[in-house]
């Protein structure tokens, strides 16, 4: 057996699960609060790429660094994307918050198929050449067959946000109204929370999540166009189911055994059928554990 | 089932006339041009029929062929297999002597048929369907463009003789067009047998990531990548593998030989190899049917002009080299002679194929797409 081969594979897969865990995170947070599947979120992913990509392509001609411009990319893409997902929420979601739960899922894939459609219109249906904004870095160089540099980066904001999501929701007030609202949301509003408030700042984090995650994949792919939020959702939502949606540490998992499952199946199997592995294993699992990995068996009131 | 037999009957006796029109009709030569002149694909079929227009005037200004003038009976079929086979019956019940067409492949496939009981020959500027001629099924059929397998054995010959590989990997997105051209290199490599397949993989077009596929090509040490696809999937391969530090050849098809490709790609286009048509406007036959076309029309021909201008020279050379229009003296007189038209020095193979047309190897050099002597 081919170790190097093997490790080679599960960087890859640490990679791309990590990605999926970015986005699932959007997905399983709002699921979580408003049991809705917010199906505009990879949208939001994609508007989150598209707006790094002008502002990359403006800054670039004033002469900054990679790196920063990254960063001063993704914060104006973060920005948008939040503005555009407490927009969406107001639009589209809260006029149906008491509405039957099928009314606000079809005006959640009437938002995804607006936004697409929408950037593609006023942006251009063709594919656009990304900025190449990591740099090889030159202490990545002996391991660069395993992880590359934007690969590294991708890593390490990915953990750091993961962190701060998760020290957001144990230990700051916002937090603790996002835990009581998505166990009780009458109570929560008893107990004198905002919970329209509290919804929107889901929405908010969540498309926060999004649009870093768009920033990061689209320079690590060199492009982007209108449609890759599509595929990019598909993934995370089923890495958030996979792990349980409603669960936050749940959506991590799904994300990284998705990546990992995916990348040990192309690379051992066949690329061809990589979609096949991802969507088998979550019929699998959803087999043996109905919730999801992390996910808790919440019994239906009749 | 009433009608069928009766259609069977009414086209079997169309066919016993036609059988015997020719004989009748000796005072011109009759040349059929078919192909879309209305509807949506009328772009691709009226530049065939401009063609055969300039160069049958042309000959008629001159004497015609052996004495005879040249009668242009000109068809639409819409690129429709039904209406090709009607208007194949017409021109055959009118005792057509050569058909310069179809267009469409599809609607190729339909007349042939029609045209092989009745033993009249077409030459076709652009179906490019490569059972149309491999098969053996249309002994009559020729075509001025090259077969769509061509493009994939002239990749497979490439990366085995001017690369040398010795382990060819093959990834492809799984559409008709970019795994068509993978089966065909894959085809030729094997039959060659220099070279081993090391690697045949399909990918998923649109997905996020390839790496798992990238880390593959290396571990199975290909030393050159052959891709079947478009340029997305192309861009964000060579993407990986520079990221990667992967310095392997790539080809790829016409599907990634133009500007889309260049800009998405950007440096990591560099030394990408693509097979693409070959650049015939400097024959010195085209730049003067298309300077001659422009002073007429006032703009550039279009898709399959010089396709259709060779179609139909080479068409009134064989009944010129034939002697008439008998179907054996033109089919002999169709493979063995060499002449010169606007894509080039052309012959037929025993197929019914042009030698001597078809795809080039291309490379991207500072930034633009320049042919590989």
């Amino acid at each position: 057996m081919d170790f190097e081969y093997l490790f080679e594979l599960l960087c890859g897969g640490v990679v791309k699960g990590s990605i999926y865990a970015l986005i699932a995170l959007g997905y399983t947070m709002v699921y979580g609060i408003i049991q809705l599947i917010n199906f505009a979120h990879g949208e939001v992913y994609m508007i989150g790429a598209f707006v790094a990509f002008i502002v990359a392509g403006i800054l670039t001609l004033t002469g900054y660094s990679g790196l920063t411009v990254l960063v001063l990319a993704a914060v104006v893409a973060v920005i948008y994307a939040a503005a555009y997902g407490y927009t969406l929420e107001k639009i589209a979601y809260r006029p149906l918050r008491n509405a039957p739960r099928l009314s606000p899922l079809i005006s959640a894939i009437g938002a995804s198929i607006f936004l697409m459609n929408y950037v593609q219109l006023a942006q251009t249906p063709d594919f656009l050449p990304f900025p190449e904004l990591v740099s090889d870095f030159d202490f990545m160089e002996p391991i660069s067959r395993y992880l590359s540099s934007v690969d590294l980066v991708i890593l390490i904001v990915t953990t750091v946000t993961m962190i701060a999501l998760t020290v957001l929701i144990k230990y700051t007030k916002i937090g603790k109204a996002m835990r009581a609202t998505q166990q009780d949301q009458v109570m929560a509003r008893l107990v004198g929370i905002n919970v329209d408030r509290v919804i929107s700042a889901t929405f908010i984090i969540g498309s926060v999540l999004a649009a870093i995650a768009g920033v990061l994949i689209a320079s690590r792919t060199g492009q982007i166009n209108s449609a890759i939020g599509f595929m990019a959702g598909l993934k995370a939502f089923t890495a958030a189911v996979l792990g349980g949606i409603g669960n936050i540490p749940g959506a991590v998992l799904g994300g990284l055994v998705l990546g990992i499952a995916e990348t040990l199946g192309a690379g051992y199997i066949s690329s061809a059928y990589e979609d096949v592995f991802a969507f088998g294993l979550l019929v699998l699992i959803l087999i043996l554990r109905p919730a999801g990995l992390l996910g808790k068996a919440v019994k239906q009131k009749v | 089932m009433q009608n069928m037999t009766l259609g069977k009957f009414a086209a079997a006796a169309l066919v016993a006339t036609a059988l015997t029109a020719p004989a009748f009709a000796a005072d011109t030569i009759k040349l059929g041009v078919a192909g879309p002149h209305t509807g949506d694909l009328a772009p691709y079929g009226l530049p065939t029929k401009d063609a055969a227009e300039m160069v049958v005037a042309d000959v008629n200004a001159k004497g015609g062929i052996n004495g005879k003038q040249v009668e242009l009976m000109i068809v639409d079929d819409q690129c429709k297999p039904e209406i090709a086979t009607n208007v194949a019956t017409k021109l055959v019940s009118e005792g057509v002597n050569i058909v310069i067409g179809h267009v469409c492949s599809g609607a190729t496939k339909a007349a042939m048929g029609i045209y092989k009981g009745a033993k009249v020959i077409a030459i076709s500027p652009s179906a490019t369907n490569p059972p149309l001629t491999k098969s053996g099924e249309y002994p009559n059929f020729y075509r001025t463009i090259a077969s769509d397998d061509d493009q994939g054995k002239l990749a497979a010959a490439f990366a085995t003789g001017k690369l040398k590989a010795k382990k060819v990997a093959i990834i492809h997105d799984k559409g008709d067009y970019g795994k068509g051209f993978a089966d065909f290199s894959k085809e030729a490599i094997e039959k060659d047998g220099t070279a081993k397949i090391v690697m045949y993989e399909g990918i998923q077009p649109g997905a996020m990531d390839y790496s798992a596929v990238i880390q593959k090509l290396r571990s199975e040490g290909a030393d050159v990548l052959i891709f079947g696809g478009y340029h997305p999937e192309a861009s964000k391969l060579l993407s990986l593998m520079g990221k990667k530090k992967i310095k392997v050849p790539f080809i790829g098809p016409d599907g990634i030989k133009g500007d889309g490709f260049l800009k998405i790609a950007g440096k990591d286009a560099e030394g990408v190899y693509a097979t693409g048509p070959m650049d015939v406007s400097k024959f010195p036959m085209n730049v003067k049917a298309h300077d001659e076309y422009k002073a007429k029309n006032g703009k550039e021909p279009g898709t399959f002009f010089d396709q259709g201008y060779a179609a139909t020279l080479a068409a009134l050379n064989a009944v010129k080299v034939a002697g008439g229009t008998d179907y054996d003296a033109l089919t002999k007189a169709l493979k063995s002679s060499t002449i010169e038209t606007t894509v080039g020095k052309i012959k037929f193979d025993a197929k019914g194929d042009a030698e001597g047309v078809g795809f080039s190897v291309y490379q991207v050099k500072s930034g633009a797409f320049a042919e590989v002597k």
